[in-house]
């Protein structure tokens, strides 16, 4: 019956409520069940990703770069901190327009176009939400002035941190070399985890040497931040570990004295102890100062380096290639003795000139009429030319490369710094390699005298020096003297390397040359006489003057002033002393030097002055008696 | 004069002596309202102001609801037509005069600001049971025409403010009249027909932000830090909470404000986060059990009126429940729907427990024979 009475029925409507309402219900608990479905689908199956997912909103990791470790002398001399300083920051996904916001930044902190073309890199390198620097090294005025601006800049900010500082300046840069910011190359090497959070790298010396010791290891904070990604509270912190303190072998006396003696004249001096190869000093004229690149060097500051006549960037001591001139008498000297060429007593006679059997072309002595006959010490002593003509002769040039090969000439000393020069030990093999051309005769005799294509670096020269005085013991010159785990940890001495055998196979040999060597610096003729006056310790030395022009021409000129042999000239000084048993073997290169003696060796003296002062080092410096 | 002030007191003490009230649906309510100051401390952080304003808002609904317990609904059916008439009224007024952020929905009584949509939550099921009541059941067309026409009128009205989610309630209130009415399965089905049927139409009455909401809801990692970021959020606070949750006050999404509105609309995946899938289970059961009391009230109400509006009442309570947990969990629509005690806000609260005083009223009153009156 579909027409239904228009009467009402209680009863009817009653039950038809009730019946009504409790499918009611029944649908309400149904759909309620529903929704609980949803909340275990949400709070239990997919629990996890959404705890992930809560936690990413709240919780940032900050690394904390490690403090770099310190740089000191042997004797505790600090050479490179870290001082705090301020930067600016951005974090580009707070910044709605990034140009408009550079623009108007620029207006209160000044910005190169160095600093903006650096943060374009880097930005494209970071991900939205993590900082990007800016601006190195704030001023005290430009916090303040961003400070008053600051709400102007939404996810701009100044962030502290340490800043590498070489108190020394300009003294030690060539040892030190500098720290810069990283670059696109080295981001791609570096192991992204030990270096985030870290700005900066060693660029050169030993910064760059040892940048693994030196770097540390890099801490983390797990930072709970809210929706404004303002911090609130650290929930872990992992301190970074510092990088290690470094004592280097170099004594900043020694190295302060033979910079101050270079008066700024080009040129390089390195001091070696003989018995060990620890470098005492290495002094490249002129320098830089290394504070310049910690933060981005200026482009004008750059380019004023770069034009420098001097070249103050060219570490002189480690890459400038120089003829070692007369300071190789010695060594071949020995040569002679130790390969039975020669007997202390077998004499020569200097007429001034020198020929080669059979050859029309002369080659002079350093004396007109040269000096009549000499043995050995006197050739030593008075750098009788002739007398290594001969010498070197009689050798041939295969066993004197070789015989010289074996003081380190023509190959990297090994010295714990980066891109040493190798310098050139000339030889016929090493000719034919090189400019596809035989061997003349005339170019054994000039090697006697140290001329010719063979080239040194100082360092090599002071190390061949060093092997000398340690009785033909070669020890590769080191820098590193002891590691440190922090401030008021025990330095922990960096084990010596294996000496080699040594080249002295019977010791009068040796006393010969150094006899030599002995009457340059105290004999009544030798060519540095008078520059041991004074110095409480015998001085064995010997001169070099090379030529910076190759000679066109055999024929004195006497007319030239001192002036424009300086020009033509550089003056070599090679010494090591106590003569009998040696602690401190010095080379020292002036560019510009007219003689040898007269230029050179007195830089060498206040070197050993300032060495002597404190009488001597001590023996085993800095080297602590190991634990337990 | 005296004999008034006597009456008066009489009528006082009685309320507090003797309150008419049903005592599960009162300790049910009073345990959700527990729980709500409880949650609303969490999500407002220990903001003592917050705290005390919504206690003051029970307070004010608890004395409301005992004073309309205290009206028979006899009385209340009387006055149904011109209650429904003045709130209609208002909304109108409201329309043309009224004032809120953006949206037009506060009427500003110099003393009072209130929402008149929020009387339409209590006038409206009222009014369709007023009618229903006087006819011959199950409604028929003409019946549902007039039905549809009162619950048209201020639904209407109320979307246009624009508040999308006063309107649904105040609809599912009349709606649920008629189909406790009776209303025939067919005709049920063939409204349902209708209604798919003119959601485009909706779609096209629908303002900017709506149909933004709508679309966030479908895909809200389209748009994740705009409108999508509220169900995100929301969604990350409720599955973060699993089984137990996080403990009260140790939610992060509410603590580090990453879950928007957590006070208000959102203040369910403030509970699922601290208080984990059990409470969540505790929380749904409670409002089961409220709903299913309410229903109870009403089957056993004295007159057909009483029981429409009972029942009405009670199911629209479930539309709280409904929407605001299907919003929070991103099965729903981002509607501005409270969840009921528990969500922080004045009028809502204020209406609710004003609804809940219309049901003790009809359980103090289901009796066919009321001697005291």
């Amino acid at each position: 019956m579909l027409r239904r009475s228009a009467l009402k029925d209680p009863r009817r409507e009653h039950a038809g409520f009730r019946a009504r309402a409790w499918t009611g219900y029944a649908l309400i608990l149904l759909a309620l069940a529903g929704l609980l479905t949803r909340f275990v689908w949400l709070q239990v199956v997919q629990h996890e990703e959404f705890v992930t997912r809560a936690n990413a909103n709240r919780i940032r990791l900050v690394y904390l770069p490690p403090p770099r470790g310190l740089i000191y002398d042997r004797n505790g001399v600090l050479l490179a901190d870290n001082v705090p300083a301020y930067r600016l920051e951005v974090v580009p996904e707070r910044v709605p327009h990034m140009q408009a916001m550079l623009q108007q930044l620029a207006q209160v902190v000044p910005l190169s176009a160095e600093d903006l073309r650096r943060f374009r890199d880097e930005l494209a390198q970071h991900r939205p939400f993590q900082s990007v620097p800016l601006r190195l090294k704030l001023s005290d005025d430009e916090i303040a002035r961003f400070a008053v601006n600051q709400w102007r800049f939404p996810g701009v900010a100044v962030v502290p941190y340490l800043m590498r500082n070489y108190p020394q300046g300009k003294l030690f840069a060539h040892v030190l070399g500098y720290v810069g910011r990283i670059d696109e190359s080295e981001q791609a090497r570096l192991d992204p985890e030990l270096y985030a959070g870290t700005l900066q790298i060693g660029k050169s010396g030993i910064e760059r040497q040892y940048e693994n010791l030196l770097h540390g290891k890099p801490g983390y904070e797990l930072v709970e931040v809210n929706v404004d990604q303002r911090p609130l509270r650290v929930l872990e912190r992992v301190p970074p570990t510092p990088g290690r303190n470094l004592y280097l072998s170099i004594d900043a006396r020694l190295q302060k004295a033979g910079e101050a003696a270079f008066a700024g004249r080009p040129g390089a001096a390195v001091a070696i102890d003989p018995r060990n190869g620890q470098v005492l000093a290495l002094i490249s004229v002129p320098s830089y100062d290394p504070n310049l690149f910690v933060s981005g060097i200026s482009d004008a500051d750059y380019r004023a380096l770069l034009d420098d006549p001097d070249k103050p960037l060219l570490n002189r001591a480690l890459r400038g290639l120089y003829p070692p001139g007369s300071t190789v008498k010695p060594f071949l000297a020995l040569g002679g003795l130790e390969l039975g060429l020669r007997t202390p007593q077998d004499t020569v006679d200097s007429t001034g000139e020198f020929y080669i059997p059979g050859q029309k072309r002369g080659y002079r002595d350093d004396q007109r009429g040269g000096v009549g006959r000499v043995a050995m010490v006197q050739a030593i002593e008075q750098s009788v030319n002739t007398y290594f003509y001969r010498l070197a002769l009689d050798m041939g040039i295969n066993r004197l490369a070789a015989w010289m090969g074996k003081f380190g000439f023509g190959r990297p000393t090994g010295i714990d710094l980066p891109a040493e020069a190798s310098g050139v030990l000339p030889s016929p093999a090493w000719k034919r390699a090189t400019f596809h051309e035989p061997w003349y005769l005339g170019e054994t005799v000039i090697a006697g005298i140290g001329q010719g294509y063979w080239v040194v670096t100082p360092l090599q020269l002071a190390h061949a020096l060093a092997t000398l005085a340690d009785h033909g013991v070669a020890h590769a010159p080191r820098l590193l003297l002891a590691e440190q785990s922090g401030m008021g940890a025990p330095r922990v001495p960096t084990p010596p390397a294996a000496a080699a055998p040594s080249l002295v196979t019977r010791a009068p040999d040796w006393d010969t040359v150094v006899q030599g060597m002995l009457g340059v610096v105290n004999g009544e003729k030798g060519t540095e006489r008078g520059l041991g006056q004074g110095f409480p310790y015998p001085i064995a030395g010997k001169t070099g003057t090379a030529e910076r022009y190759s000679r066109t021409t055999s024929a004195y000129d006497t007319h030239l002033t001192n002036e424009q042999l300086a020009e033509r000239h550089r003056a070599l000084f090679e010494c090591f002393t106590p003569a009998e048993d040696p602690r401190i073997a010095v080379v020292v290169v002036l560019e510009h030097g007219a003689w040898g003696g007269s230029a050179a060796a007195p830089i060498a003296r206040k070197i050993l002055d300032a060495w002597a002062r404190e009488r001597g080092l001590p023996d085993t410096p800095l080297t602590e008696a190991p634990p337990g | 004069m005296n004999a008034t002030l006597a009456r008066l007191r009489h009528a006082l003490l009685r309320l507090i002596v003797r309150p008419r009230l049903d005592l599960p649906l009162a300790l049910a309510l009073l345990l959700l309202a527990g729980v709500g100051l409880l949650t609303l401390t969490s999500a407002a952080d220990l903001d003592m102001r917050v705290i005390a304003a919504q206690a003051v808002r029970f307070v004010l609904g608890a004395l409301l609801l005992l004073a309309v317990s205290r009206v028979p609904p006899v009385r209340l059916r009387s006055l149904t037509p011109w209650l429904y008439a003045i709130s209609t009224l208002l909304l109108l007024v409201v329309a043309v005069l009224g004032e809120g952020r953006g949206a037009h929905r506060w009427l500003n009584l110099g003393v009072l600001r209130f929402q008149p949509s929020e009387l339409l939550k209590l006038t409206m099921p009222m009014m369709a049971a007023w009618y229903l009541a006087q006819r011959p059941l199950p409604p028929r067309w003409r019946d549902l025409a007039v039905v549809g026409l009162l619950i048209a009128v201020p639904a209407v009205l109320i979307a246009e403010q624009p508040d999308l989610g006063t309107a649904l309630l105040v609809a599912a209130a009349g709606v649920f009249a008629l189909f406790l009415s009776g209303l025939a399965w067919w005709r049920i089905g063939m409204l349902l027909g209708a209604l798919a049927g003119a959601l485009p139409v909706a779609w096209h009455f629908m303002h900017q932000y709506q149909r933004e909401r709508v679309l966030t809801f479908l895909n809200p990692e389209s748009d994740p830090l705009g409108t999508g970021w509220h169900i995100i959020q929301s969604e990350i606070a409720v599955g973060s909470g699993g089984w137990f949750g996080k403990g009260w006050h140790q939610g992060t999404q509410s603590r580090l404000e990453f879950l928007p509105e957590h006070t208000t609309d959102f203040i369910f995946a403030v509970f699922a986060e601290e208080f984990g899938l059990i409470g969540v289970t505790l929380l749904v059961a409670l409002y089961a059990f409220i709903i299913g009391r309410c229903l109870w009230i009403a089957v056993n109400a004295r007159d057909t009126y009483s029981r429409l509006l009972g029942g009405a009442l009670a199911m629209s309570f479930f539309v709280y429940v409904m929407v605001n947990g299907g919003m929070i969990t991103g099965i729903l629509p981002v509607v501005g729907v409270p969840l009921p005690l528990v969500s922080y806000g004045g009028t809502s609260a204020v209406s609710l427990l004003t609804g809940f005083g219309v049901l003790m009223s009809i359980h103090a009153h289901r009796k066919l024979v009321d001697s005291r009156d």
